[in-house]
């Protein structure tokens, strides 16, 4: 006589809970696979039942499906359990196969290679160098920095017509618009003299950021140079016979420079320096000018006091220039074909 | 900006020269030229010609025959490859002879069998344009009375003249405009500089009995100035004023709007115009907006204010126009207008900027106003010139002019220190010679006796208002190469701070372990903090340039993966490299900005762990760290059993051993990483080890090997402190030399051997202390850490 529907349904959903504990028990995949097979596979205690689900009134057949598929889905979650268990006990028998104490210091050899350093680096090796040279200390600050020291202290409110040319990334902190990536190295002069008073004289390189699209020549995080020099009588001619020596000792003696007017809200007043190219031709290098009165206020320094130069260029391109890169997009992409040539 | 050379010289006819020199000079007052361009200049021998015929080449499809008229009475036959023209065109047609820009001469030949006598042109071929799709036809913008045969540059109009692209500074508003460039370029000239006036003879009844207009907001609008133009004609402008407009970048669109664009090129001064038939009560209030109140803009677009934005309202109070930004649909004219409201208004510089950065806006008007339009005698110039244009196209200008103030910027004279002024410059220059400099672009200059100046800043200068800013103009006039130069007597030693040296040797000690130095982007894209097993938590950008790119790392890790992968993909295998740069840690309570430190990573790929131990080895050593110690812990993204944390004097500095397996594979990367992270800041700024002079021994050494079978649970550095404490004074050294797992160790222990070197500086150590000391390393070490001593 064959057991009544009920009664297969109540023996498959105890044969469902014996698996559930089998499988947590499971010693290795083969006995998931096996107890799966056993509950729900093709010929399984479930699959028969399911058969003779059709046998029921529609009314009946709903419930007593639920019941069924209830047990089935504990099995297959079991299942997955089980196969979970047993990946990770694998993955910490291969950990635990691997492991290593680090304290055990075998004498090592470093392969007879030597490796580089970045151009951009070198570039600003040569540039701190040229700068210590002509008695200057190096100042650095951080790279996420707030609008009163990118922008407001720097003499650039926020209604500043110059503002929208830096194309600043902004950084989701604080008021909309108030954190962001420098836009330029310029911070570092605020933050040196709100520190320390005059004389001061401090170059600062360091990356900066702007929302271009990286292609040959523009990348989003690129590196520049400020210089600051404050002192009691510092003048126009001293920020262009500074220009001119920096310019002699890092290009070659033969190298020109010349200043033409130029506008920055941080100076006044302001400049472009070039250089001089071998065939009789300038190239622009980068901005300069006499530090705005109101910048020296900014930082607590009298401007009837104190008086100073700013200046300030990037230090890829001159990487670039020296040699002959035609595609910045290397400097980021840490290929030790390029890294190599340098 | 730009500038043509004839229109300069209708404000300062001495302007002439060599177009190169005065680009010089242009570029040495501030006005830097970016591209000088020879524009209006036609090849001899370009004439019009009418198309008479046009015939297919019999054995060519790709050319056509057309029969010209040239305006000699004979017809010529003309090979044509373009297809856009039809019969009665008038085309440019390049004579036989002629030598075209691009250098080729035109000669008679023949093209496939058929002869061709000339060359119709199209723009490119004459450097009139940039298009090159087909022969320019010519038959609306020509000459009364031109017909075949009349030169191309008389028949348009055209005479040779200088385009200069000048590039403005903020601070000069002025120079966004023919009008200033000529101002300037005439000062550095040494010629007279004379801007023409205009006036127009008005007639009908005065618009002052008509049109109102009330400044509500003396804080946003400091000056309206209004005239009424009736019958205002349609149609396009006259030929030379669309050329102008057209040299100088400007679309022309109808009559109004182009002078409109012409004045305010040529003097500076934007202005509106309204359908004056459309304003309701013509009446006109200034004010700032209500905060959600809502215009249609010119361009169509539904626009919402905020309060502090300007408008202009109406006799209804409704806006019809964004002030200095944009004009409103509503009054917007168009063929039914009869009478127009020509508005010249100076706004208040930081309320435009901020409108029209909110409203994302900017249009040339907006960038004159944000910059300080002129609000003195010019405005007046400017309105005088707006009718007198319009007047000589056929407007009714009626009489009356309204000109309501509000608060315009104060410019009291200024003292001037001549002192201060050389001092700033390093020069040496008389009050009397300053003030000729002033004087030339348009300062009033007083020297008041030798030592000051009483300076007045013309209206042109919003952005000029100091002592410094005077200094700037001296410097401009008298030439910044006229400086003489100097350099400045620091009276401080140069030079690098201690972390900068160190970081320096960092640096060298890597390069030298064979690593190359990378600098990849400091930012990562959404979740792959995550993937390498880091919290989720680095800070976003607001406008990052490119979405996968968003987060500012908080590590080096996904960086260096990448580079590894990167290197992997390209063929360049294992690579060595390193990094120092900045990591961004969220920022702690109270703090705005991130947590900032400068980190060192270093990546071997194909290497295991003991390797970066290694390199940390050669940094411990290099640097001087004391008591660096190495912490097996899990560490995120590193290998669960092949990291360790590291310690320096107490304090937890970074990670040494592996990246996580699972890491390197989702990431691409095939085979190990040997990975080391430190903050390097804290590092560096942290204790060092003194380097105190040992004498040398002059005595020989005894070396002891000891081999221990110690269980896996107790690590190495354990045994050898145990090995250094028992050994005491006379241990000179000591050096893990083998270590062995398998066969004669039991399982879950492995043996370590160590080459002891004792050493005395006094005397030759004799086989019993040796032998004493020997036995007391293995009974402490045993005693200490369970260690056997292998036999």
């Amino acid at each position: 006589m064959r057991p009544s529907l009920a009664r297969v349904i109540e023996g498959y959903e105890q044969a469902a809970t014996g698996a559930e504990e089998r499988l947590a028990a499971a010693a290795d995949l083969d006995a998931v696979s096996g107890i799966e097979r056993e509950l729900l596979g093709r010929r399984s205690l479930f699959a028969d039942a399911k058969r003779r689900l059709a046998d029921l009134e529609p009314g009946e057949r709903a419930a007593a499906g639920r019941r069924l598929n209830g047990a089935r889905a504990r099995v297959e979650a079991a299942a997955a359990a089980a196969r979970e268990r047993l990946a990770a006990a694998d993955r910490d028998d291969r950990h635990a196969a691997e492991r290593l104490d680090l304290t055990e210091r075998l004498p090592h050899t470093v392969p007879l290679s030597r490796g580089r350093l970045h151009p951009v680096t070198q570039a600003r090796d040569r540039l701190e160098d040229v700068f210590v040279g002509m008695g200057y200390t190096v100042a650095e600050g951080p790279e996420v920095e707030t609008a009163w020291y990118n922008f407001e202290a720097l003499n650039i409110p926020d209604w500043h017509p110059a503002r929208g040319s830096f194309d600043t990334i902004f950084v989701d902190l604080g008021e909309p618009e108030e954190v962001m990536l420098r836009s330029h190295t310029s911070p570092v002069q605020i933050r040196v003299m709100e520190k320390r008073k005059p004389p001061v004289y401090i170059v600062a390189p360091g990356r900066t950021f702007r929302t271009d699209t990286a292609d040959a020549t523009h990348l989003p995080a690129f590196n520049q140079i400020e210089g600051l020099a404050v002192d009691r009588n510092i003048t126009m001619g001293d920020l262009a016979g500074t220009i001119d020596e920096f310019v002699r000792a890092f290009f070659g003696r033969e190298v020109k420079s010349r200043l033409r007017p130029s506008y920055f809200p941080f100076t006044e007043p302001s400049a472009e320096f070039d250089i001089s190219r071998p065939d009789g031709s300038w190239l622009e290098l980068g901005g300069c000018g006499m530090v705005h009165p109101n910048v020296l206020s900014n930082c607590g320094i009298d401007p009837e006091e104190w008086q100073g130069f700013a200046f300030g260029f990037g230090i890829d391109r001159l990487a670039v220039m020296r040699h002959e890169i035609d595609d910045i997009r290397e400097f980021v992409n840490s290929d030790t074909r390029f890294l190599s040539q340098f | 900006m730009k500038a043509l050379l004839s229109w300069l010289r209708e404000f300062a006819p001495g302007i002439d020269g060599d177009p190169a020199e005065l680009g010089d000079v242009l570029s040495a007052l501030g006005l830097t030229v970016e591209e000088t361009t020879v524009t209006g200049s036609v090849p001899d021998g370009v004439v019009l010609g009418r198309v008479l015929e046009l015939r297919p080449h019999p054995d060519a499809d790709r050319i056509q025959l057309v029969e010209v008229d040239d305006g000699s009475g004979k017809t010529l036959q003309v090979c044509c490859g373009a297809f856009n023209m039809a019969v009665g065109d008038l085309v440019p047609l390049a004579r036989v002879g002629t030598v075209l820009p691009g250098g080729l001469e035109i000669a008679r030949r023949k093209m496939r069998g058929q002869a061709s006598e000339g060359m119709c042109c199209s723009e490119i071929e004459l450097e009139m344009g940039d298009d090159a799709d087909g022969i320019m036809i010519l038959n609306d913008r020509v000459a009364a009375g031109a017909g075949p045969g009349t030169p191309l540059a008389d028949a348009l109009g055209l005479a040779p003249d200088v385009l200069w692209d000048l590039d403005v500074g903020a601070n000069r508003p002025d120079a966004l405009s023919v009008m200033g460039v000529a101002r300037d370029l005439a000062a550095g000239l040494g010629v007279a500089f004379e801007p023409p006036d205009w006036s127009t003879a008005a007639s009908g009844p005065d618009i002052a009995e008509s049109v109102n207009v009330e400044i509500v907001d003396p804080t946003l609008c400091g000056r309206f100035v209004g005239r009424v133009l009736r019958n205002a004609p349609q149609g396009s402008s006259p030929p030379w004023m669309a050329n102008r407009l057209a040299a100088l970048g400007q679309r022309p669109i109808n009559l109004i709007v182009d002078i409109s664009n012409y004045v305010m090129l040529e003097l500076g001064q934007p202005s509106h115009t309204f359908d004056l038939g459309r304003v309701a009560g013509a009446r006109i209030r200034v004010r700032r907006a209500r905060d959600g109140e809502t215009i249609t803009t010119l361009d169509g677009v539904h626009r919402r204010l905020a309060a502090g934005d300007g408008v202009i309202a109406d006799g209804d109070d409704e806006a019809i126009g964004i002030a200095g930004v944009m004009g409103g649909a509503s009054t917007e004219i168009d063929a039914g207008t009869t009478d127009v409201l020509v508005e010249m208004a100076w706004w208040d510089p930081p309320s435009i900027s901020r409108t029209a950065k909110r409203l994302n806006l900017s249009s040339e008007a907006a960038t004159r106003f944000r910059r300080g339009a002129d609000w003195g005698y010019n405005m007046e110039r400017c309105m005088n010139r707006f009718v007198q244009l319009a007047a000589a196209e056929g407007a009714e200008v009626a009489p009356g002019t309204i000109d309501e103030r509000g608060d315009l910027p104060d410019r009291r004279p200024l003292r001037v220190r001549a002192a201060r002024v050389n001092s700033l410059l390093g020069t040496g220059l008389g009050a009397t010679e300053m003030a000729g400099h002033l004087r030339s672009i348009g300062f009033g200059a007083d020297p008041a006796g030798d030592a000051e100046l009483e300076v007045t800043i013309p209206s042109w200068r919003w952005d000029t208002e100091t002592e410094t800013d005077i200094a700037e103009e001296v410097a401009r006039l008298h030439g910044y190469e006229s400086i003489e130069r100097t350099v400045p007597t620091a009276n401080e030693a140069g030079g690098l701070s201690a972390y900068q040296k160190d970081r320096r040797l960092v640096r060298d000690v890597l390069v030298g372990a064979g690593c190359y130095e990378t600098q990849p982007m400091p930012f990562v894209a959404p979740g792959s903090l995550a993937a390498v097993g880091l919290p989720e938590d680095g800070v976003t950008l607001s406008n990052p340039v490119d979405d996968s790119e968003s987060v500012l790392r908080t590590s080096l890790l996904p960086g260096q993966v990448r580079a590894v992968a990167y290197n992997q993909r390209h063929f360049n295998g294992d690579v060595r490299l390193f990094e120092i740069g900045h990591v961004y840690l969220p920022a702690p309570e109270g703090q705005l900005l991130p947590d900032e430190r400068e980190f060192l990573a270093v990546a071997l790929a194909g290497e295991e762990a003991p390797a970066a131990v290694a390199v940390l080895d050669l940094l411990t050593d290099a640097l001087a760290l004391p008591a660096v110690e190495l912490r097996a812990a899990g560490l995120p993204g590193m290998h669960p059993t092949r990291a360790a944390e590291v310690v320096v004097a107490g304090r937890s500095r970074g990670a040494v051993g592996e990246v996580d397996p699972e890491v390197l594979e989702a990431s691409g990367v095939s085979g190990r990483v040997a990975w080391l992270q430190l903050d390097l800041q804290e590092v560096l700024d942290g204790p060092r080890t003194r380097r105190r002079y040992r004498p040398v021994s002059k005595y020989p050494p005894s070396d002891v090997d000891l081999a221990f079978v110690v269980s896996e649970s107790v690590a190495a550095a354990q045994v050898e402190r145990a090995l250094r404490a028992s050994a005491g004074s006379l241990l000179a050294s000591i050096q893990l030399f083998d270590t062995y797992r398998g066969a004669g160790v039991p399982d879950g222990s492995r043996s370590l051997a160590y080459r002891l070197r004792f050493q005395a500086q006094d005397r030759t150590l004799t086989d019993a202390e040796v032998a004493e000391t020997r036995q007391r390393c293995i009974d402490e070490t045993s005693r200490r850490t369970g260690a056997v001593l292998r036999s």
